[in-house]
């Protein structure tokens, strides 16, 4: 691959998010957030349990409304659009084809009692597909993509380990090459080596395709590996943000110089 | 001292058959309301009935409302017109509304059924009630209704081939044998009742009326004359019904019909045509007696009387064999 030259970036950012704000009762769970992620670019969210970080990425997800703020997605048909004002069966159609998510808790993104590969071709019936050796075919090159042993594609999600999960998840997040990925802890929960595995299939991903890509993750190291911007979150706050590099090493804000600090 | 008789109310012929002019009414409403929206789920108050919820109330209701002294009544439950359930229904609708019952499904104006169709082709005119224990065929993929409602108005329907992807994944084949999901007029998926899939294409473009009700659920759905109703399947993975071929009936000595299995103890099986009334009808015609046996849904040869409809078995088998899950997994 050739390497460009540092350029000044022109083009608009893929997603923008303003001023998302998200209570549940009395407790502010987002504050006051905005963000934005050019395509190919990958925007690491770090925090302590409760600072909001999920609750961002389930507002970017559009599983739930944000109570103020909107969110465009610079994808064909939907460039100016806040996504929170379209209706149901049209936000369902984005989330569908330009957003791939991958929970921590696999038990989230993945049904349980439909086979691995059926996991991944969901996508593509619900995004319209109707011929069966499409969808096998399809299932098995997201899932190769991924690092999936192909001949376990026809086990139930149960019966896989919990890197392979993950995978599984992963395959059926970027079924439909969405314009976007969000990964929500995507390595929490496996043992260190698995956890080496699955980051570096992200990292290969990252390189081959221009996703534009969020990682929450508490862990500064799985931070460090992916991403190229980060953002610390407090409170629902944005504390402080900027080049991965330059705020993990040289924290200024004192609760992301704790936050570095913190190791066991 | 008044007597009993004297302090009741005089009879009064008002209340026609069972159910008082109020519940008619609103089934009437809500039956209308189903026609005028094929294959859409209509609610309605279902009303107490002398029988269990589940044992075919909802057609009963449907049947009671529409029942006139001028009607003809068959009642099937499995196929046959004498199993318990059926007798006890047909009994109960005759006296209470004096119709005239019948075994004879072309004699009939109104058919309350359970489970089948009959293999005689219904006329313009017929009505067909068929008895449902579970309307709502998304409740296998959302099983929260008022999200299946959503869908339902979405017309989003695609996690219904999500399940036929994983029978095939599977089994290599579409297995489920009743219920088998079907698009109404191009805008509604609806659960046939439990008919077995061989009855399924008969629904489409049919020339007689199909309610379908189910009073436990408290839900009526309808198939006017003459609508489209196609079952899900892939583009390129058809819907199949039940192979029926080198079965012959024990009674009647026909084949390609709908038949009941009956295993012997030496492990080999009898067949027998599941549809009761169709088999005295050719009984009566084979001894000479008189009898007009009407066009059936699947000519003698097994082939359906709206030619095209069922796609063709051979492509599919070669089709299940390139596709079968766990032969050739590795090289296909």
């Amino acid at each position: 691959m050739q390497t460009l030259p540092p350029q000044l970036i022109t083009a608009r950012p893929l997603l923008a998010a303003r001023n998302l704000t998200r209570r549940y009762g009395s407790i502010v769970a987002v504050d006051d957030v905005s963000l934005v992620v050019y395509s190919g670019e990958t925007l690491g969210i770090v925090g302590e349990s409760g600072s909001g970080k999920s609750t961002v990425l389930r507002l970017l997800n559009l599983e739930e409304p944000a109570d103020e703020g909107q969110v465009t997605l610079n994808v064909p048909g939907y460039g100016d659009t806040n996504l929170f004002s379209l209706e149901r069966f049209q936000r369902r159609q984005v989330q569908i084809r330009h957003i791939g998510i991958v929970y921590q808790n696999p038990h989230q993104g993945l049904r349980m009692r439909v086979t691995s590969s059926g996991n991944v071709a969901e996508r593509l019936i619900l995004a319209g597909e109707r011929r069966y050796a499409t969808l096998r075919e399809a299932a098995r090159d997201s899932l190769a993509v991924s690092e999936f042993p192909l001949e376990r594609m026809d086990d139930l999600p149960a019966k896989l380990s919990g890197g392979m999960q993950q995978r599984v998840q992963l395959a059926k997040a970027i079924a439909l090459k969405p314009a976007l990925l969000l990964l929500d802890e995507p390595t929490t929960g496996l043992d260190v080596s698995v956890q080496a595995l699955v980051l570096d299939t992200l990292m290969r991903l990252q390189r081959e395709r221009q996703i534009a890509t969020i990682v929450v993750s508490h862990d500064l190291g799985v931070i460090r590996t992916l991403a190229d911007r980060v953002m610390v979150m407090r409170r629902g706050r944005v504390v402080e943000q900027g080049l991965t590099d330059q705020v993990l090493d040289d924290p200024q804000h004192p609760y992301t110089q704790q936050l570095v600090h913190a190791k066991l | 001292m008044p007597s009993l008789a004297q302090l009741a109310q005089p009879n009064q012929d008002y209340s026609y058959g069972f159910l008082d002019a109020f519940a008619k009414r609103e089934l009437r409403r809500r039956m209308l309301k189903a026609i005028a929206l094929p294959g859409y789920q209509v609610p309605y108050a279902s009303r107490e009935l002398p029988i269990a919820r589940g044992w075919g109330t909802g057609g009963l209701q449907v049947t009671l409302s529409l029942a006139g002294p001028n009607d003809t009544v068959k009642v099937i439950d499995q196929g046959a017109d004498d199993s318990v359930n059926a007798a006890n229904l047909r009994r109960f609708i005759s006296r209470m509304t004096g119709v005239a019952t019948t075994t004879d499904t072309n004699a009939a104006s109104l058919i309350q059924s359970r489970h089948r169709i009959p293999e005689e082709r219904l006329n313009e005119g017929q009505v067909l009630v068929l008895q449902v224990p579970d309307p709502e065929p998304l409740r296998g993929v959302q099983p929260d209704i008022s999200r299946a409602r959503q869908m339902h108005a979405d017309a989003d329907y695609a996690l219904m081939w999500l399940g036929l992807y994983e029978q095939l994944v599977r089994y290599g084949r579409f297995v489920q044998g009743a219920s088998y999901p079907v698009i109404v007029h191009q805008r509604y998926l609806m659960s046939p009742s439990p008919i077995p899939r061989w009855d399924t294409p008969s629904l489409h473009q049919a020339a007689h009326l199909t309610l379908l009700s189910a009073g436990r659920e408290k839900r009526l759905y309808a198939v006017p004359p003459y609508t489209d109703v196609y079952p899900i399947e892939f583009a390129d993975v058809y819907f199949q019904v039940e192979d029926q071929s080198g079965r012959v009936c024990m009674i009647t000595g026909a084949g390609n019909k709908f038949m009941d299995e009956l295993p012997q103890t030496d492990g080999t099986s009898l067949y027998r045509i599941s549809d009761t009334g169709y088999i005295e009808k050719l009984v009566k015609q084979q001894r000479g007696e008189a009898a007009h046996v009407g066009e059936t849904y699947y000519d003698e040869a097994g082939q359906f009387y709206h030619a095209g409809f069922l796609k063709s078995t051979q492509g599919n088998s070669a089709r299940s064999a390139d596709f079968s899950p766990r032969v050739g997994q590795d090289a296909d």
